[in-house]
């Protein structure tokens, strides 16, 4: 239509004409708009983070602790940790495991020469690095003799091999650690910060029995990581080993279980719907203030109309037939929401961008809420600008004259 | 069809028009039956009640009669939508008010290209065409002023430029001397006299005898009537 333009003209020219009134009537659009997309960014930013944190923790494993919960639970005597003969029974009668990697956990200050480094010190069995999907960067995992001799072999992590051995080959080379001498027999792939903010770079790990001897005294196993196979169903697999070991621990009718079973996948599930159900509920939210926004538009268009009514009746005068009046003051409207959708975005990219770091999550730009988010506010133009228009498309040309 | 010089441009026959309804209605115009040559200069003339208002606002196409035919070069106006009535003023209307009314902070050259751009005409055809109407009422110097810095005379000046740039077969003005002093209304009568002279037809509004001399027929407006016209010689 050969008006869009002149029309697109006329109306950038009146909105320039009352500039601080223009942008009044905009900022209800612009805090919504900003307020959506920041709300959608973050948010997406924290199921992000949530998903990375909890992927860290290993695919399909189940994690089995003694007491209920994460810490030790309340009154009562602790509950008993696991020993060696319920890591082999639950390999050998609960279906659909693949692996049970026991863990028996210790920490020192690892000691080389003049270097010395705290770490901690985790026991464990060649499955370990299966269930982690673990892999060394150079040597090896110890081997079924080192399991079972105890010997003093361990494979470290990037953390530690970088305090204690700077720059030099770790592999054969020994250092103590609470008056333990052992060798490196292999380094760990660096995996970075794990899921609650620790180093998972900074561990030794060696076989269980040498732990279980010379660091903790004990036979006790602290946490089993069972990985399921992927053709089991999780549910079924977490209930026959619960079942199992209730048994093994002497549970019986409605007493407590005094472990837990803790499913990875499951929680990953729950916290990834928990953020986005906290992303759409503020979204919601937000998106009010959008509607908010329009009215604000429709308000001054209103008042616009009134105001121009002369205006209006002169171009009637003069020719302009009911469609092109109301689409100057349409046009007008969806320019006005527009603009202040593109500041809406602008503030919302610094203050998500800014916020991001404060609050823990990545910053991720979505293309998709910018884009959803900036239709959004072009709708509420054409929807709140119809109504004034259409009253100014309806004026009476003689009255609309007579008007002072 | 218009042309003719048998036909006239413009025809009421027995045009009415009331406002309101029941009791509190109101008949401005009661049969009016009225014709204007085309090329000819006519002033209306009238108490104020008397319906010229009306009768001007129905020959303007901005209103339609409530019984009785207009025809204009040939057109049932009555028969047309709002939107047609906006199409026919577009073709072939121009306006000069007595307010002036033009838009408020907007160039004289804007002002004049605005019944251009409801025309769809390209950018540089208007700007050539309003230019030339500026220079027609001798404001081309003053092109790029907004109404608030032009006296009253030059205003309705521009009004005229943006009257007679789209080259309308009739324009109607509504007292256009109206708000000006006698030497400003005298330039605004030779402005419309020169442009009659081109072949546009001219119904003008007007109070003061001293404008309706430039007329060629005088149509006189009483209790919503018009007299048998009076045709003045050229």
């Amino acid at each position: 239509m050969s008006m869009l333009g002149p029309i697109f003209v006329l109306a950038v020219r009146e909105i320039r004409r009352h500039l601080l009134r223009s942008f009044l009537t905009v900022l209800g659009i612009v805090i919504g708009v900003a307020a959506v997309v920041t709300m959608v960014t973050l948010g997406n930013g924290a199921t992000a983070a949530v998903r990375e944190q909890i992927s860290g923790l290993g695919v399909n494993i189940l994690q089995v602790r003694p007491g209920q919960g994460f810490g030790r639970g309340g009154g009562g005597p602790a509950p008993a940790d696991f020993d060696m003969d319920d890591v082999a029974a639950i390999r050998d009668q609960v279906a659909g495991v693949v692996v049970v990697a026991p863990l028996a956990q210790s920490s020192g200050t690892a000691v080389r020469n003049a270097a010395n480094w705290s770490t901690t010190v985790n026991g464990t069995t060649a499955d370990y690095f299966t269930a982690q999907q673990w892999e060394t960067a150079s040597g090896r995992v110890f081997s079924t003799t080192e399991e079972q001799a105890g010997k003093a072999v361990c494979v470290i992590g990037s953390t530690l091999q970088r305090n204690l051995f700077r720059s030099e080959d770790p592999l054969g080379q020994r250092f103590r650690i609470r008056g333990l001498s052992c060798v490196v027999i292999g380094t760990l792939v660096t995996r970075g910060q794990g899921g609650f903010g620790n180093d998972q770079d900074d561990v030794v790990l060696m076989p269980i029995k040498t732990v279980q001897r010379r660091l903790t005294g004990n036979r006790n196993v602290r946490l089993m990581m069972v990985k399921v196979d992927p053709a089991y169903d999780t549910a079924a697999v977490t209930a026959s080993l619960q079942s199992l070991l209730r048994e093994r621990r002497n549970i019986r009718g409605a007493k407590q279980d005094d472990f837990n079973i803790f499913d990875t996948a499951q929680i990953s599930q729950t916290l990834q719907g928990t953020t986005r159900i906290l992303t759409a509920l503020l979204g919601a939210v937000a998106a009010v203030s959008l509607l908010v926004g329009g009215i604000g538009i429709m308000n001054i268009m209103l008042v616009s109309v009134t105001e121009r009514t002369r205006e209006i009746g002169i171009r009637l005068a003069i020719g302009a037939v009911g469609r092109e009046v109301l689409l100057q003051f349409l046009v007008e409207a969806v320019v006005l929401a527009c603009l202040g959708g593109v500041i809406g975005l602008l503030l919302a990219l610094v203050a998500s961008w800014s916020l991001a770091p404060l609050l823990g999550v990545p910053f991720l730009f979505d293309v998709r809420i910018n884009v959803v988010a900036f239709a959004f506010s072009a709708l509420i133009g054409v929807i709140f600008g119809y109504f004034p228009a259409r009253r100014a498309a309806q004026l009476n040309p003689i009255d609309a004259l007579r008007h002072e | 069809m218009g042309d003719d010089p048998g036909t006239p441009l413009i025809q009421l026959r027995g045009v009415t028009k009331t406002f309101g309804s029941g009791a509190a209605s109101f008949q401005a115009l009661r049969g009016v039956d009225f014709e204007v040559k085309a090329g000819d200069f006519v002033a209306v003339m009238g108490p104020s009640g008397s319906g010229k208002s009306t009768m001007m606002n129905i020959l303007g196409c901005l209103d339609v009669p409530t019984t009785g035919e207009f025809l204009f070069q040939g057109f049932h106006v009555e028969t047309l939508t709002r939107d047609e009535r906006a199409l026919l003023r577009r073709r072939y209307l121009g306006f000069v008010f007595q307010g002036f009314n033009l838009l408020a902070r907007t160039s004289a050259l804007e002002n004049v290209e605005l019944p251009l751009l409801y025309r769809g005409e390209k950018p540089l055809a208007r700007r050539e065409a309003a230019m030339a109407a500026l220079d027609k009422v001798g404001l081309a110097d003053w092109w790029d002023h907004t109404p608030a810095e032009l006296s009253g005379g030059q205003q309705q000046r521009v009004a005229i430029a943006r009257a007679i740039v789209t080259s309308p077969r009739v324009l109607l003005a509504d007292e256009p001397t109206g708000n000006l002093d006698t030497a400003r209304s005298l330039e605004i009568m030779e402005l419309l006299t020169g442009f009659n002279d081109t072949g546009i037809t001219i119904l003008m509004v007007t109070h003061e005898a001293e404008m309706a001399a430039y007329a060629h027929t005088i149509a006189h407006v009483r209790d919503g009537l018009v007299d048998p016209v009076e045709v003045r010689a050229r």
